[in-house]
């Protein structure tokens, strides 16, 4: 099984990544890109088959150190 | 005194900080690596500047894991004084230590340059030997220093004088064109609730003394000296 986690900043907090690539691709001529967030993609390799489980220790490892509740948001799956 | 400077691996101002504590303010100073666990006998605590963990993650969010942090955590409890220097300073904001977070300069540049910062709590154990309306020039050299808090903190910290120093211009005004990264409220560092625990961005340690260019950082040490000192001297 493995975890994947995305990251990304909250929407309150100044994102320059974020601007700069929409600003970029705007440039660029992509018509109608509207705001960019620049996040983390991480995948975590879990042994054995307890879904449920993972699922608690994960949420406890992003809330913990893989994201910081103060300036991001996160999400994973099980998979 | 005697100072615990903190290494993790990745630190790189560890030596600049013991010098300064040591041949320049005559105090008994030593490293604690990492993966000790005791700070006993310790009367304040740097964490230094540098890169620790390469990082990765987000700047501080492993070191703060490391075995010293727990004893750091208890040290803290007890009101012993840390001050955190640049990664030091993000090292402590994920601790949970100090309120808030340091995210990527809002240029997106790495910026190594002479700034002026001012005190706005002039009573803390850091800023309290600083003349009044006193701006000190400091080096900085950082990617992600741009201090960010939501609003119900920020106001607290206000409420609370607990926004230690602002970046300024030269005539001690916070400006937009003063601030190199992009903070809220031109934050350059900021305290604990209770005040014994601090971080700043900038360098003060690069600029102990007048061959270096600035020796306004000492302003920063000396206050914290004579602070331990006066709480020495209500003990006894």
């Amino acid at each position: 099984m493995k975890a994947r986690i995305i990251v990304t900043p909250k929407k309150a907090v100044l994102d320059p990544q974020g601007k700069s690539v929409q600003n970029a691709l705007t440039q660029m001529g992509y018509q109608g890109i509207g705001d960019v967030h620049v996040g983390k993609y991480l995948e975590i390799e879990l042994a054995g088959n307890d879904k449920e489980a993972w699922r608690k220790q994960i949420d406890n490892a992003c809330h913990k150190i893989l994201s910081n509740p103060v300036i991001e948001d996160y999400s994973f799956e099980i998979v | 005194m005697n100072f615990a400077v903190l290494q993790f691996p990745a630190s790189n101002c560890d030596q600049d900080a013991l010098h300064v504590l040591t041949n320049v303010l005559g105090q008994s100073a030593r490293f604690v690596w990492h993966k000790e666990n005791s700070l006993a006998g310790i009367d304040a605590v740097i964490i230094p500047g540098g890169f620790s963990y390469g990082d990765y993650l987000r700047t501080g969010a492993i070191a703060r894991f490391s075995p010293i942090m727990e004893a750091l955590q208890t040290f803290a409890a007890n009101g012993g004084p840390v001050l955190g220097i640049c990664n030091g300073f993000q090292i402590l904001c994920e601790a949970g230590l100090l309120p808030g977070a340091l995210i990527r300069n809002r240029s997106l540049q790495f910026r190594c340059e002479q700034i002026f910062i001012k005190p706005v709590n002039t009573s803390s154990p850091f800023t309290h030997k600083i003349p009044a309306g006193k701006t000190l020039r400091l080096p900085i050299a950082h990617g992600e220093g741009c201090y960010f808090a939501d609003n119900d903190t920020l106001e607290k910290l206000k409420s609370n004088n607990q926004i230690l120093w602002q970046y300024t211009n030269a005539n001690g005004e916070p400006t937009g064109m003063s601030n190199p990264n992009g903070s809220l409220l031109n934050i350059a560092g900021v305290c604990n609730e209770a005040g014994n625990v601090a971080g700043l961005m900038p360098h003060p340690e690069r600029a102990s003394e007048a061959v270096l260019g600035s020796d306004d950082g000492r302003w920063i040490f000396d206050s914290l000296l004579s602070w331990l000192e006066k709480k020495t001297a209500k003990a006894a």
